[in-house]
Formats: structure tokens, C-alpha cells, sequence
């Protein structure tokens, strides 16, 4: 989907394509007495798919908007594309994308439609925008809906249409806020390849989510985002290798305390998790630790050997889980 | 790069675009291409029969028994330019009340904008302007149906198209700065009950202002449409007195003024968070 670039003043340099895309340093936002983002330090490299994982009221939606130009700066350095969002906004934002987490599309008009009128505000010419509504439309697998009116499309269809105008402006740099929230899981994984093509494509992209499942599919690195800090920074193998073992079991007691039998377990095994409805058990081999409780006479409702994930991660270093 | 830029040199192609507020003016147009339908009633069909009903089916009977209506033989003509005034400030403040709601709170289209080189001031300046335009078309279109009636005695009277406007914009702009602010339509009940119609009532469309108590006339004066009202009229009648005239314009210019200001600080406290 090679298309020629908007004429831009300022062409990308050898020296400019090394230089990471964003940059923040001591990044901070405030809502009066609210510090929704405190104080984080991050450079998102040009190529890269970088991601926000965290709860909902983690600070990921203010951190993006700032990102984004379409909220101020309270506090530290933001640079975006090299320049600052406070001087440059408008410049900032014709050379990047957004997908915001709240759908903005026009419902009284057509899916084509809604590229022509997004494109306009680039000041794109006509045939410009219509030559690329073709190929995003096909991209986005919405060819056949092209003349329908948006309003009864079904939510992953918008949430398509929206990533399709997002990349109307050939953008540099595109940012999606919580991008298959609310959709089901068809939906979802045909989201999830086609952000994987658009990052083959050189696009680079910046994610937040809140599923476990989205940052490891999605993401080359990520920050674990929680109560406007960053808890830990950088690829999903890591972040599972430095704050999980590889394999987790976990047991169900139906009528026990589960606590209670923690206590007995807990000599097992280097670090154990409590949860109202489970015990996980942090281990290097699954099904050996579960030998283990049996040989000590426990017999739980049910058991589960499986892989640690990103979710294991955040549990470890907020002592929370993902979804509240 | 193309031909041209290679030819004007380094200026970028940046400096060179539409100006933002046009991109966004744009957008509505774009909109209403699609969606004018709906808009045929209040902006053609109400006025053409409020000026027959009430122009020519009352009017009938006020002639029968009045010789002028403040200083005109015919009450369809003391009537139209009335009609013509108010008729800008309703439109002027429909626009400005639940477009601007559903392009806050439901649709988000301010918000899509934002996303994109276009900043507040852009968006703000963009929909007035629009709302401008449809001020200038419905304005239009009713002096036609005025003319059509037999009401249009002087060229000054294609002077009350900009009056028109300007009036519509008047209240446009401070309600703008007053739907921001809102949560829901229930403050849009309040300005239409307690702003809007009873303006439309006594601000002299229907009847010289000085058939008002004597208390209540400053009163009235003091309120937007009446100057619209009376600068209309005087222009379609081709009856202007240059102190007056004056006084109706710097009145309607300093509300829009303010209303922008307003809307201008509503506006960003809303949309840039």
C-alpha cells in the first residue's frame, strides 16, 4: 500500500529517522488536585509498536491525548516528531494518526463519506482522498459498505472505518486508544491483523489497552501503566521473564480457605498469589508443582496449568489485576 | 513535489492550505448538502406561512380598522420585515443550541476535528461561519418570498440581508458559548421559553413596540431583536434614519462580539482538557 507522501516541509533526514518519534521526559498531567499521569519517562522509537498496558484510571487515555496534541502539557518534556505539542500542535498532528477510545464518526453519512470529510480537514485534495478511501477501504475489509450510511453498522465495522480515516492522511505515527474495547473476539482478531500489516508497513504505532492478550500480540515493548506511573518498561518476553515464572497453576477450593491453604503451600514454590477465587502458584514447571499438592494430600476443585502472561506481570508488580 | 512547488520555491506546502476555519466551515456544508431536507420546513416553509397567515389573513382585518401600523398602510408590509428579523434568530439559535450539543457530547465531531490540524479557534470560527451561510441563504430566500408578496419597496431592503445575518449571528454566538457549557438540553427549554419566544413575541415583529405598556417599552429596547427588527424594517420600507441605524448595528455587532469572546473561552474550556 505504497502511497506517495503529503508534501512536507520538513523531509525526513538520515539523522531525523534515527531520533525516536516521541519522547517524554518527567511527563506529567494534572486535573486540579488530580495527577492522572505522574512524572513518566519514555522514547517510542520510529517502526516500533509501543504499548500502554494498564486498568482503566491508569492514565493511559491522558498520556495519549497528550501524545496526540489535544491536551495540554501540566508538568516534564514532551516531544512529538521532534517538536513540542505546545508550539506546534497543529504541524504535530497533520503528520499523525488517532483512533480515539470514543467513536467520532458522522452516523448521517456514508462510510465514504466520513474519509472524504476527514481527509478535507488535512485540505487533501479530492482526488487525492478518494484514491486512498479505495485502498483503506479494501485494507479495512469495508469495500462492500462503501455508500452505507454509518449508523447501522455494527461496532467493529466502525471501529475499521475509524482506524481506515485515521491512516486517510498517510500518518507517520498513529495512536490507538483502547482500540478493540467493546468488540467481540472475530472482531477483535481481525482488528489485531490488520494493525499487525500496518506495522509490517513501517507505520509506527502506539497502543493502550487494558487486555493481556492485545499487548502481547500487538506490542514490540510496552510500559506496565499503573496510577499514573510506569510499574515496568519493555517487550513482553521480558517484562514475563523478569516478573513471572513460566508456568503458573492454578487451583480452585471450592468450600476451603484458600488462604489457609496458601500457608501450607506457599514452601512450595517462590512466590504465590491469593485471589478471591483462586490460588495461583508461580512455577517453572506446572505440572510438577501440581504432583507436589497432591502428594500433600490436597485435592482441589479444579486445576490449571498454563503459561504466564502479561496479566501475571501486572499482578506481581501492583498486586492488582488488570480488569477490575 | 509537484510542478508548482518546485516553481514557487521552499515556501511549504503548509503555508500555503486553506485556512483551517474554512476546512471546518466546509465540514458543515458538506453536511448539510446531504441533510438539507430536513431544514425546508423552519427555513421556507414556517416563514412563508406565518407571512400569509398572519400578513395577509390578519392583516386583512387589522387594515379593516387601523389606517397604518406604525407608519405603514398595509399590514403585510409593517409585518415581513418583522418576520424576516425573527426569522434569522431562530434559525441563528437553533444552530447554535443542539449542533453544537451533538458536536460536544453525542456525534464528537468537534473532537474528530481536533484530532487533525484543526484547533479550537478553528472549530469555533468554522461553525460560525457556517452558521453564517445558512443565515445568508434562508435570509435570502425570504426576501424572494417577501418580494414575491409584494412587500419589497426599496433597494435598501437588499440591505436587510446582512442585517439578517448579523442578527441570526448576534444570538448564534453567545448561545454557542452557552451550549458548551451544558450537560444536557434542559438550559436549551429555558432559552427557548423564557428567551427566544417571548422575544419573538414583543420585540415589535407583530405589533409597534410603543403599543406596549409604557414601563415595559425600554425594556424592550434593550433587548437584541428589537434592534433587528427595527433595522429591518427601516431598510425594506426605505425609511432610515442614520443615528438610529447606527445605534441597531454597533448593538448587534457588540453581542455577536461578546458572544464570541465567550464562546471563545467556553469552548476551550471544553473541548481542551
Amino acid at each position: 500500500m505504497a502511497q506517495p507522501r503529503d508534501p512536507d516541509p520538513s523531509p525526513t533526514t538520515f539523522e531525523e529517522a534515527r531520533q525516536p518519534l516521541v519522547v517524554g521526559r518527567g511527563l506529567t498531567k494534572r486535573f486540579g488536585d488530580f495527577v492522572a499521569v505522574d512524572g513518566i519517562d519514555f522514547a517510542i522509537e520510529r517502526g516500533e509498536s509501543y504499548g500502554l498496558l494498564g486498568p482503566n484510571g491508569a492514565g493511559k487515555t491522558s498520556t495519549m491525548r497528550m501524545i496526540a496534541c489535544m491536551s495540554p502539557v501540566s508538568g516534564g518534556t514532551l516531544r512529538v516528531l521532534g517538536m513540542d505539542p505546545a508550539r506546534d500542535g497543529a504541524r504535530i498532528r497533520s503528520r499523525i494518526g488517532l483512533v480515539p477510545q470514543e467513536d467520532t464518526l458522522d452516523l448521517e453519512l456514508t462510510v465514504l463519506d466520513n474519509l472524504m470529510v476527514y481527509g478535507r480537514y488535512f485540505d487533501l485534495p479530492r482526488r487525492v482522498i478518494r484514491e486512498r478511501a479505495e485502498q483503506l477501504l479494501e485494507f479495512t475489509q469495508l469495500t462492500e459498505r462503501a455508500h452505507d450510511k454509518v449508523e447501522p453498522l455494527s461496532g467493529g465495522m466502525k471501529r475499521r472505518l475509524t482506524i481506515a480515516r485515521s491512516l486517510v492522511s498517510d500518518p507517520e505515527l498513529l495512536i490507538l486508544d483502547e482500540p478493540t474495547t467493546g468488540l467481540d473476539p472475530q472482531a477483535r482478531h481481525l482488528l489485531w491483523d490488520r494493525l499487525y500489516r500496518l506495522k509490517q508497513q513501517g507505520v509506527t504505532l502506539v497502543i493502550t489497552t487494558h487486555y493481556m492478550d492485545e499487548a502481547e500480540q500487538l506490542c514490540d515493548r510496552l510500559a506496565v501503566m499503573d496510577g499514573g506511573r510506569f510499574a515496568a518498561e519493555g517487550s513482553p518476553r521480558d517484562l514475563i521473564a523478569r516478573y513471572a515464572t513460566r508456568e503458573v497453576l492454578e487451583l480452585r477450593f471450592g468450600d476451603g480457605d484458600t488462604a489457609a491453604v496458601a500457608e501450607r503451600l506457599g514452601g512450595l514454590v517462590q512466590r504465590h498469589e491469593v485471589l478471591p477465587d483462586r490460588l495461583l502458584l508461580y512455577a517453572e514447571d506446572g505440572e510438577e508443582t501440581l504432583s507436589q499438592v497432591h502428594r500433600l494430600g490436597l485435592t482441589p476443585d479444579s486445576a490449571l496449568v498454563r503459561r504466564s502472561t502479561l496479566e501475571d506481570v501486572f499482578l506481581r508488580l501492583t498486586g492488582r489485576s488488570l480488569v477490575d | 513535489m509537484t510542478v508548482t512547488e518546485a516553481t514557487l520555491g521552499a515556501r511549504s506546502a503548509w503555508a500555503r492550505a486553506t485556512p483551517a476555519w474554512v476546512r471546518a466551515m466546509r465540514y458543515w456544508m458538506y453536511q448539510y448538502k446531504r441533510t438539507w431536507r430536513g431544514s425546508v420546513t423552519t427555513s421556507f416553509l414556517y416563514p412563508v406561512l406565518y407571512l400569509a397567515a398572519m400578513g395577509l389573513g390578519l392583516g386583512s382585518l387589522v387594515d379593516h380598522h387601523v389606517h397604518t401600523v406604525g407608519g405603514e398602510a398595509r399590514y403585510l408590509d409593517f409585518l415581513a420585515p418583522g418576520l424576516l428579523a425573527s426569522t434569522a434568530m431562530q434559525i441563528g439559535g437553533n444552530e447554535a443550541m443542539y449542533p453544537v450539543m451533538a458536536a460536544i457530547k453525542w456525534l464528537r465531531t468537534y473532537f474528530a476535528m481536533l484530532a487533525t490540524p484543526l484547533t479550537v479557534t478553528d472549530v469555533l470560527i468554522g461553525h460560525l461561519a457556517w452558521i453564517a451561510l445558512r443565515l445568508v441563504l434562508v435570509t435570502t430566500i425570504y426576501l424572494g418570498v417577501m418580494a414575491a408578496f409584494g412587500t419589497v419597496h426599496s433597494a435598501l431592503a437588499l440591505l436587510a440581508l446582512p442585517v439578517g445575518v448579523l442578527t441570526g449571528l448576534a444570538f448564534a454566538a453567545p448561545i454557542a458559548a452557552f451550549a458548551a457549557t451544558q450537560q444536557n438540553d434542559t438550559g436549551f427549554s429555558t432559552i427557548y421559553r423564557f428567551g427566544l419566544i417571548p422575544l419573538f413575541l414583543f420585540s415589535g415583529t407583530f405589533f409597534p413596540i410603543d403599543q406596549l405598556p409604557g414601563w415595559l417599552q425600554p425594556i424592550a429596547q434593550a433587548t437584541p431583536l428589537y434592534h433587528g427588527v427595527a433595522l429591518c424594517r427601516s431598510l425594506v420600507l426605505g425609511r432610515v434614519a442614520v443615528g438610529p441605524a447606527v445605534v441597531h448595528i454597533a448593538y448587534l455587532v457588540v453581542l455577536a462580539g461578546i458572544g464570541v469572546g465567550l464562546a471563545s473561552g467556553t469552548f476551550r474550556r471544553r473541548l481542551v482538557t
